[in-house]
């Protein structure tokens, strides 16, 4: 850079893309962007796995020189962008099952090699429920054998295709149709969670990384960075769902980066199972700040509000920012 | 070449000449051995440019599959039993989306009980999921089946079973016409995949398809079938052309020129109904065997034709539609639709590894002969031991595990095989 960047996009403190040099623009912002998940599809207004998806695999296709296939597991991302006969996906793409995509993703591979085509590069991608849940199975057996995937989960953290029911991505507290709030213990169990971040780095595998729709720039570069890696990699990006979360659809990206700035959604990087990487924390804000715009949390802000589940919810965020130092020395 | 072999490696030597690119790999008994030798020839640079996956679970090792072949790599797996039943989802997947998978089952029982002996209760339970099924009755034919299939399963486009009787078939040595690299590659020509997941013609696979459709598509899967109807002794005169061997087809009659009776059935049990059906006929018997090699598609006019002058017939499987009775003869008894005259008897047998010997072939088709035989009979029941367990559910509320119960009343220490 060469330049003293000093403007950033009111509100955001996201660096406004006109004032970088060209070369360091996002792959979004160039006219020679593929449109990999092109217009016409069926996605609600403001969803978070849309823009995700587009974001990732332009930037796939960037990497890859164009050079890549995309195997999609069963769900909204399916569902909404291949209603026959008609597609939006500009790339070469193939849907199975719901708990499949990393197999699947695992022959083409396969056959790329086989067939004398190092170049072309392979993307698989799902939902939570298709990759923490269902498609666990294969997504372990694609780790443990270093396949030469991408898999990339758009976690909006419940089964929102089939109609908001819990998964195992869903966050302790949180209303789902499968977990209403009700009884002693509204919403979702407080469980031990699943972290398939980390689940990925005990396999040691060449790169994990989690990202969000708040910034998308940082998704495009670690997409780019994870195509230029041979082996398997594992993608984990937080997509705020408007109507699983129970949200304003213009507040996808508000959510998103609230995810993160509260440190209940710990964006890093990891490389064979050691963390590379951390996306600090720019100025924290408490959990509640994150949860009290979204309906599915709206039970713990009621008549009498649930402190202790708020607190608890806190507690988790507290122990990310441990865990991961998502917070500069002194700042805490 | 003419050799003594196990079967598994015999098909395993087979599905190597056919030039495989990618292998999926997943044990489970009596499928091991074919994909242990294909492994070892991956590994050994006998098979060349060919990927060998060991995969984590059946379900992966059909979706894996599914990957390379829609990536218009050749593609093979091989499975049996839990293993089917595991893949389910995926075998019907591989189907819908029109991928000419080859898939060898080793046919074995279905659990509970668990149970590693052959019958033909997997295959069967995926009679409707859309693939080919053909049932190899000695291991010169699994041999050949597969090298056939793998030109039925590209040139139409649709996955092919093939079945060979686990332990039976998979882990017999007997002798075995190999064929030759140049004859195979000379019958067997280059895959050319009618779709493929290519970034320099992006087309998308697998796209959701509602009322509008949906019929249309499954109408062509069921087209696809017919047309094997045709395909499939094409293929057959074909290969007999190129190997000088009379292997495949759709259904093969065996002394049924003048029968009045008819033995139908698939699979190895073949070989022995033959040698019942020898016997019966020097004491005069008018009796033939119609042998079902392909049960997907299933051959009705050609099953009917066979079955055009007996006046009963009687169908020996190896799977039971529980609540119903055989599987295959119900297939059988839509062939023979208005034959009234005709008498039909359905033999269950060989349930688990029963051994099925010549002694009681010999009372059952006695028994379809002088009309005496229960329409649905299990051959070799032990009646006293059901009904024991029977009687003691009916005095017994909590009678305890029925597989449990039948040992004991059969004062059977550990499973043997009768």
């Amino acid at each position: 850079m060469n330049q003293q960047v000093k403007f950033y996009q009111t509100g955001t403190r996201t660096v406004g893309n006109r004032l970088l040099a060209p070369e360091q623009r996002a792959i979004q912002a160039d006219i020679e962007r593929t449109n990999s998940l092109n217009c016409g599809h069926r996605a609600c207004q403001g969803c978070g796995e849309a823009l995700g998806a587009r974001y990732a695999i332009d930037a796939a296709m960037r990497a890859a020189n164009n050079q890549l296939i995309a195997a999609n597991a069963t769900g909204c991302l399916e569902v909404f962008s291949t209603p026959y006969p008609e597609t939006s996906w500009q790339v070469p793409w193939i849907h199975s099952l719901f708990g499949n995509a990393a197999a699947v993703a695992t022959g083409i591979a396969a056959a790329m090699r086989v067939k004398g085509k190092p170049d072309v590069r392979v993307v698989a991608q799902g939902g939570d429920g298709g990759t923490t849940d269902i498609g666990f199975g294969c997504l372990s057996g694609m780790f443990e054998r270093n396949d030469d995937v991408l898999y990339i989960c758009y976690d909006n953290e419940a089964y929102m295709n089939t109609g908001v029911q819990r998964s195992s991505a869903t966050p302790g507290g949180a209303r789902t149709a499968t977990t209403m709030p009700l009884g002693e213990h509204p919403g979702n169990p407080f469980g031990q969670g699943k972290s398939v971040p980390l689940i990925a780095m005990a396999h040691e595998i060449p790169y994990v990384a989690t990202a969000t729709v708040a910034d998308l720039r940082d998704l495009e570069a670690k997409v780019t960075k994870a195509i230029g890696i041979r082996g398997a990699k594992y993608m984990q990006v937080l997509v705020p769902c408007p109507l699983g979360w129970g949200a304003a659809s213009q507040d996808t990206i508000k959510l998103a980066r609230l995810a993160k700035e509260c440190g209940l959604f710990p964006v890093f990087e990891a490389e064979f199972g050691e963390i590379t990487g951390v996306s600090k924390i720019r100025s924290k804000v408490p959990v509640e700040e994150y949860l009290r715009p979204q309906r599915r949390y709206a039970h713990l802000f009621g008549k009498t509000p649930r402190a202790e589940d708020i607190a608890r919810i806190q507690a988790k965020a507290d122990r990310n920012i441990k865990k991961f130092g998502l917070l500069d020395q002194g700042e805490a | 070449m003419l050799k003594q072999t196990e079967g598994s490696h015999a098909v395993a030597e087979a599905v190597a000449l056919c030039r495989p690119e990618v292998i999926c790999a997943y044990p489970i008994s009596p499928q091991t051995h074919i994909v242990e030798g294909l492994g070892e020839m991956v590994k050994a640079g006998e098979i060349k440019d060919c990927e060998f996956i060991n995969v984590e679970s059946e379900f992966a090792a059909m979706s894996v599959a599914i990957g390379s072949s829609a990536a218009g790599a050749r593609t093979y797996t091989a499975t049996a039993s839990q293993g089917l039943l595991f893949m389910v989802e995926a075998v019907y997947n591989a189907a819908g989306l029109g991928l000419p998978i080859v898939m060898t089952v080793a046919n074995r029982a279905l659990g509970a009980p668990i149970n590693i002996w052959n019958d033909h209760s997997d295959s069967m339970s995926q009679r409707d999921c859309g693939w080919i099924q053909l049932f190899a009755e000695t291991n010169q034919e699994a041999v050949d089946l597969h090298i056939q299939g793998f030109k039925l399963a590209e040139e139409l486009s649709m996955p092919v079973m093939v079945c060979m009787d686990g332990f039976i078939l998979t882990h017999a040595y007997e002798r075995v016409d190999m064929p030759t690299q140049e004859q195979v590659d000379a019958f067997l020509p280059k895959f050319e995949p009618r779709q493929v997941l290519d970034p320099a013609e992006p087309l998308s696979i697998g796209a959701m398809v509602g009322p509008e459709a949906y019929t249309e598509v499954r109408y062509l899967a069921h087209a696809k079938q017919m047309q094997a109807l045709e395909l499939i002794p094409q293929l057959g005169r074909e290969f007999q052309e190129a190997f000088g061997r009379d292997s495949g087809g759709l259904i093969r009659s065996y002394r049924m020129d003048d029968a009045e009776v008819a033995v139908i059935a698939l699979g190895s049990v073949l070989g022995t109904i033959k040698d019942t059906i020898d016997e019966m006929r020097e004491q005069g018997v008018k009796i033939g065997v119609v042998g079902i090699c392909s049960f997907r598609p299933f051959p009705l006019a050609e099953v009917r034709e066979a079955l055009a002058r007996v006046r009963s017939y009687v169908v020996v499987e190896k799977s039971l539609a529980v609540g119903l009775g055989g599987v295959v003869a119900s297939n059988v008894r839509m062939a023979l639709a208005g034959r009234l005259h005709m008498r039909g008897h359905t033999v269950i047998a060989g349930l688990g590894g029963r051994a099925i010997t010549k002694v009681s072939l010999h009372r059952a088709f006695a028994g379809v002969v002088s009309g005496e035989l229960e329409r649905v009979h299990f051959l070799d029941l032990d009646t006293n031991a059901v009904n024991a367990v029977l009687e003691h559910e009916k005095t017994v509320r909590r009678s305890g595990p029925i597989a449990e119960n039948v040992l004991r009343t059969m004062r059977l220490v550990g499973a043997k095989i009768l």
